[in-house]
């Protein structure tokens, strides 16, 4: 048995040891849904850093950069300005006015069936489209990462699955956010070690570290080139390039603030307060990781080289390979635990938002109107879809096999959560006169919107030449959604809706009449 | 105490002390949110269309994408600590608001 699947099963056995604590502790819709809404500032920050640093975030950029250099370090910096949106505009009108979705926001003054059955299909749509690519993505890497042990993507997609699915149906929030908030120590711990013993291979002299990014040697096209690595233009070239990263800059910044399992972090805490102390701590965390993927990706360049990295996997293996240079087997095999435990990590509270939203706002409120005589059959219903959510998952990643290209998933969540979900969170707290139809308008032309650019768009190759230039629809689809939402709002005419406000407002700035947390 | 009914939300919207909140949120919020995004998109902006301004080395070999690059951690790191510093005014000017809204009898 090799020392990564060791590491891998001794980060199964404590996570399956949190899930079942957290069976134990917990009973009841807030606490299934929002861990009883108890987690303190600091914890949230880490559990929301946890959430949001994919594997395409820790593998993914460090091989970015260790290819394409400079270009790949632009292109994390969005990743964390994107919370300044959370911190200061989401964050906490959310916590104060809604209960367990974003759509709780909507509903507050909005017609809430058409409202929270639209927000639904947004929130499935993000939620499933983002856990594919971490699937195909999980699958593909925790086969490559333990190829010693023989283990094939079937059978690394069920097991990531499966694993999912525990955490969230019998250990709810309070499991998965312990699961968040284990995986970002280690991930910041592997994190911050690779740098460290990067940097010792230049004898902590940054001088020399920067020195040697000038003149990076490597095989393009059978030839061998020298680049200096701190020069842009290695990924984002003429004639789209700087436009595509735009596009992708404002699907990041409007997009963050609107993913769902992102949002859904902010209702696990007991008020308003609270909420912002936790952005600013995943901020905090989130940075600082960002920063040193800088050391990690420049250093699998520099240290391993883009040849050996290409030979041996494929850009995903820049941090492993990098690690192993580093610090021979038993580092690989904690690299690969760290990977393994990201996408358990994400993957978990992806399951998590989808289901809270099914349950919540389609069984219940749309379905039954709001009205349940069984208070405990919310959750049921919550657990069911995990598990059905989680086996379409890993159903589709099965067919989908490991080589598919599933980073324009990414971009169309990110996609669909800025150009759908945001301009109607936005609007129902800022613009009175904002109504169902508005609602409903913006989160259909957002969707669609992001769906169909993204369907004629370089990356899905039906149409070649592409119809739409760009791999990130962001910069088309968001206006569109805003204006879908404006055009909505301008056709009807809801008194109500504006009657409403006034409570909404006062509530979301106040935190009056807030949900509070739950004893236990 | 009375839960808060239509008419009271109503009236705590009209109160003097709500509508300083929110333009003292507005006046926060909205220059800090334009500053970063001018910030943040100053980025790729100047990376794809002045390429040779950024590639000027300023710190060795380190140039000016690289280092603006850098920046826009801190930049985001600042924001937020400003942030908080405002918000610590914002949730004092609340807790007036509520111990106004219980002098009426109302509250949770």
């Amino acid at each position: 048995m090799s020392i990564a699947l060791v590491m891998f099963l001794a980060f199964v056995v404590v996570t399956l040891g949190i899930t079942g604590w957290a069976a134990r502790r917990s009973s009841g819709a807030s606490a299934y849904f929002a861990a009883g809404r108890r987690i303190t500032g600091w914890q949230n920050g880490i559990a929301v850093a946890g959430d949001y640093m994919s594997a395409a975030s820790f593998l993914g950029i460090a091989g970015i950069i260790a290819f394409q250099g400079y270009d790949g370090f632009m292109y994390s910096v969005g990743w964390l300005v994107a919370y300044l949106t959370v911190l200061l505009i989401v964050a906490e009108p959310l916590r104060n006015a809604g209960k367990y979705t974003m759509a709780d926001v909507l509903a507050y003054r909005l017609s809430p069936r058409p409202v929270r059955a639209m927000a639904s299909l947004s929130t499935l749509t993000v939620s499933t489209f983002y856990m594919i690519a971490q699937m195909v993505g999980a699958g593909a890497l925790v086969s490559l990462l333990l190829k010693d042990s023989g283990l094939s993507y079937e059978a690394a997609v069920i097991g990531v699955g499966v694993l999912m699915i525990i955490y969230v149906v019998f250990g709810g929030m309070l499991a998965t956010t312990w699961v968040q908030i284990v995986k970002a120590i280690l991930l910041m711990a592997g994190t911050i070690l690779l740098s460290i013993f990067v940097m010792s291979r230049f004898e902590f002299s940054f001088p020399s570290f920067f020195e040697a990014l000038t003149h990076v040697t490597y095989t393009e096209n059978g030839v061998q080139v020298t680049r200096d690595f701190l020069q842009p233009g290695l990924r984002f070239k003429p004639p789209y390039g700087a436009l595509d990263l735009i596009s992708l800059g404002l699907a990041l910044i409007f997009g963050t603030a609107g993913l769902p399992h992102i949002l859904v972090r902010f209702y696990t805490v007991p008020d308003a307060k609270t909420a912002r102390t936790s952005v600013v701590w995943a901020m905090a965390i989130i940075g600082t990781f960002y920063i040193l993927t800088t050391f990690l990706g420049f250093g699998a360049a520099t240290l391993v080289g883009r040849d050996t990295i290409a030979a041996n996997g494929g850009t995903n293996m820049s941090a492993p390979l990098l690690a192993r240079e580093l610090g021979g087997e038993i580092f690989f095999a904690f690299v690969a635990a760290i990977a393994f435990a990201t996408i358990l990590a994400v993957v978990a509270g992806l399951t998590i938002s989808a289901s809270t939203s099914f349950a919540h706002d389609f069984y219940t409120n749309v379905i039954h109107h709001g009205k349940m005589k069984d208070l405990g059959e919310e959750v049921r219903v919550a657990r069911i879809t995990a598990f059905v959510v989680g086996a379409v998952a890993m159903g589709i990643a099965i067919l989908l096999g490991p080589t598919a290209n599933v980073a324009f998933l990414v971009a169309l969540a990110f996609a669909v959560a800025a150009s759908a979900n945001l301009p109607v969170i936005l609007f129902s707290v800022f613009w009175r006169r904002f109504n169902t139809t508005g609602a409903v308008a913006g989160l259909a032309t957002g969707l669609i919107a992001s769906i169909a650019l993204i369907l004629i768009g370089p990356s899905v190759k039906i149409f070649d030449p592409p119809i739409f230039p760009l791999e990130n629809p962001g910069i088309l689809s968001i206006p569109l959604g805003f204006i879908g939402a404006v055009l909505g709002t301008l056709i009807g005419r809801e008194p109500e809706a504006e009657d409403k406000f006034d409570e909404l407002i006062v509530r979301a700035n106040t935190g009056i009449g807030a949900e509070k947390s739950t004893a236990h | 105490m009375k839960p808060l009914d239509d008419a009271d939300w109503k009236r705590v919207a009209q109160t003097a002390e709500f509508k300083s909140l929110l333009s003292a949120k507005r006046r926060f919020i909205i220059p800090a949110t334009i500053f970063f995004l001018v910030y943040y998109f100053a980025l790729p902006v100047l990376v794809g269309y002045a390429p040779r301004l950024m590639e000027k080395k300023v710190l060795g070999p380190v140039n000016l994408a690289y280092l603006f690059a850098l920046s826009q951690f801190f930049m985001a790191w600042a924001i937020a600590a400003f942030y908080v510093r405002a918000a610590g005014r914002f949730d004092r000017m609340v807790e007036r608001i509520i111990s106004m809204i219980r002098s009426w009898g109302r509250g949770e």
